[in-house]
């Protein structure tokens, strides 16, 4: 038996701010294995993005481990990409430089300089953005800034590429095309990706598992389901799918009869 | 553009309101199909046409400050006619002193020099000085907005040591240096170097945990962090300090030449002053002013061309 792609391990995560302590997650286990895609979803406060956190390595956990490929993960680093949600481009950088800042961090020595450029077009080309190579992100639109923020991930060749809330800033439209971009890359290079959303269609369509969230303060994994639909996946099909269905009233149903938001918070 | 059209002949039964509004498009086209025929005839017209916007936009801007300063020299050379006046009109300076404000570039021995020289030479001991408060002040203002125990340790000492006045320093760095030169630059450096620091912790602490979050993805370390994320980020908030901190110098580069003496010009109103040339202190003021106000736009200029997008947030 080989030892999983990653492993969240029994994680705990306590925030202690002056004499309150909040527990945020409690006992969070989750095995993902390579080339999965894979959503969180819960309603807001639900610790999600401090999942996210932790496995980026962010935060560091209050008990538990999260182990990548056998070893356990407590700093940031390129091999666990992440694309945030408001995109954190560096406003003084073109698109290229944003990307080249990682490019050429994490492939220095690997690759020659020619090598390197080619590595960032080939990104830039990848989300369509490499006709935008010499704007500054203050130039280009969110939904395009967004794509700019997924290149520079994927850039970095990381072994899980976490999204945090990707298209959550984005208009319906814009996020739709960047879903078909996401599920097409997806396709074509077959990472592992780990996608924070509180689009229920969002998590449908693009997910092989959902992970869903109870709320907080101590959250835990709900329920995880297996979302069984065939890749490619046509946004206009999947409508009248039943499989399609069925999960999205699945995690609806988590969402808004089990797990109701409750407005205290 | 041929869908409209098209439609127009399609339905026959509605034909006259569409077709009308087709008519309509057609027009406009021609319009401006006009228009474009017209573009080259106004590229073709004399510069004079195209510099007037720019030449208005000038005179705009100089005017009012023309009349307000000779407003101020008529009102000026009235109060001052009198015969108790103290002080000289501007009618008397120009008398007086016109070799050196026709000629600031005169060198007739080594005092008696044009103004231009004085205030080259001053300007030569605030570049040093200031150059040396800009390296120092971002190194230091950087270590206090990044580190919480850095910050607790100096910035209450930091606190107290700006509100020293310029020249209360100046015994103290001739006792150290006993030159009037380094003393001279010593004090403009422990000058302008608070505002640099304040003002450059304060862009560090100001870093959206955003960028420190990418820094740490891609593992950059301090040095790379320090070029590559926190000066470009500061650098609204770093040169607002410089701009302040150049012309703090300035203010302390003359009051310092008047006690260290030498060529400078705040030496030359000292001197002035003690040989009763009020016209020559008057226009040396004049020169000061117009230099300090270029000091600040060049230091603005730069902050404008460096921080272009950072601004932008």
């Amino acid at each position: 038996m080989t030892s999983p792609y990653l492993k969240i391990d029994h994680v705990e995560k306590t925030f202690q701010r002056g004499a309150a302590t909040t527990n945020v997650l409690k006992d969070v286990s989750l095995v993902i294995d390579k080339g999965e895609y894979v959503s969180i979803i819960g309603h807001s406060g639900c610790g999600k993005s401090t999942l996210l956190n932790i496995v980026a390595g962010l935060t560091p956990v209050s008990a538990g481990a999260v182990l990548l490929e056998g070893k356990e993960v407590n700093a940031p680093g390129p091999e666990r990409a992440v694309v945030f949600q408001n995109h954190s481009l560096l406003p003084w950088l073109s698109v290229y430089d944003n990307v080249a800042l990682a490019v050429n961090k994490v492939f220095r020595g690997v690759k020659s300089k020619a090598e390197r450029h080619d590595w960032i077009m080939h990104n830039l080309d990848l989300v369509q953005m490499s006709h935008a190579r010499d704007k500054r992100p203050a130039e280009i639109s969110g939904g395009m800034k967004q794509r700019v923020g997924i290149a520079r991930g994927l850039a970095m060749e990381p072994k899980i590429l976490l999204l945090d809330e990707p298209f959550g800033a984005l208009d319906a439209l814009t996020r739709a095309h960047l879903q078909d971009s996401i599920m097409q890359i997806h396709a074509a290079l077959g990472n592992t990706m780990i996608m924070i959303t509180h689009d229920v269609d969002e998590a449908v369509l693009l997910s092989d598992r959902i992970v869903m969230m109870t709320n907080g303060p101590s959250a835990r994994i709900g329920e995880v389901l297996d979302v069984r639909l065939e890749r490619p996946r046509k946004r206009l099909e999947l409508v009248s799918d039943r499989t399609y269905i069925a999960a999205r009233e699945a995690v609806l149903k988590f969402l808004y009869e089990r797990h109701r938001f409750v407005e205290a918070a | 553009m041929n869908a409209p059209i098209d439609h127009g002949r399609d339905g026959m039964g509605q034909a006259a309101l569409k077709s009308a509004s087709a008519g309509a498009k057609v027009v406009a086209l021609l319009a401006t199909s006009a228009g474009v025929v017209a573009l080259p005839q106004a590229t073709g017209k004399p510069l004079r046409e195209k510099l007037a916007p720019l030449a208005k936009s000038v005179l705009v801007s100089v005017i009012p400050p023309l009349i307000t300063v000779a407003l101020i020299l008529l009102f000026w050379q009235i109060a001052a006619s009198g015969p108790q006046s103290s002080l000289p009109p501007p009618s008397k300076i120009w008398e007086e002193a016109k070799d050196l404000i026709v000629e600031p570039f005169y060198w007739a021995g080594t005092q008696d020099i044009g103004l231009g020289w004085r205030i080259l030479v001053s300007l030569q001991r605030v570049a040093i000085g200031f150059s040396l408060a800009a390296i120092v002040g971002v190194l230091l203002g950087a270590l206090v907005g990044q580190s919480v125990w850095a910050m607790r340790g100096l910035d209450p000492v930091f606190q107290v040591l700006r509100t020293v006045p310029p020249l209360a320093w100046l015994p103290l760095s001739l006792a150290a240096f006993r030159d009037s030169q380094p003393s001279a630059i010593f004090v403009i450096f422990i000058t302008a170097i608070w505002p640099v620091i304040i003002n450059t912790a304060v862009g560090i602490r100001n870093i959206p945990q955003d960028y420190r979050n990418v820094a740490k993805v891609l593992r950059l370390n301090q040095v790379e962090f320090f070029f590559k994320v926190m000066v470009p980020s500061a650098a609204p908030y770093i040169f607002t300090g410089l701009r302040i901190g150049v012309g703090l110098s300035w203010l302390a580069i003359v009051a310092a030449e008047m006690l260290t003496g030498g060529v400078g010009i705040g030496f030359f109103i000292w001197d002035a002053w003690n040989s009763s040339r009020l016209s020559d202190i008057i226009v040396a003021l004049v020169y000061i002013g117009v230099v300090g106000f270029f000091l600040d736009r060049l230091v603005a200029f730069i902050g404008a061309i460096v921080t272009r997008g950072t601004a932008v947030q």
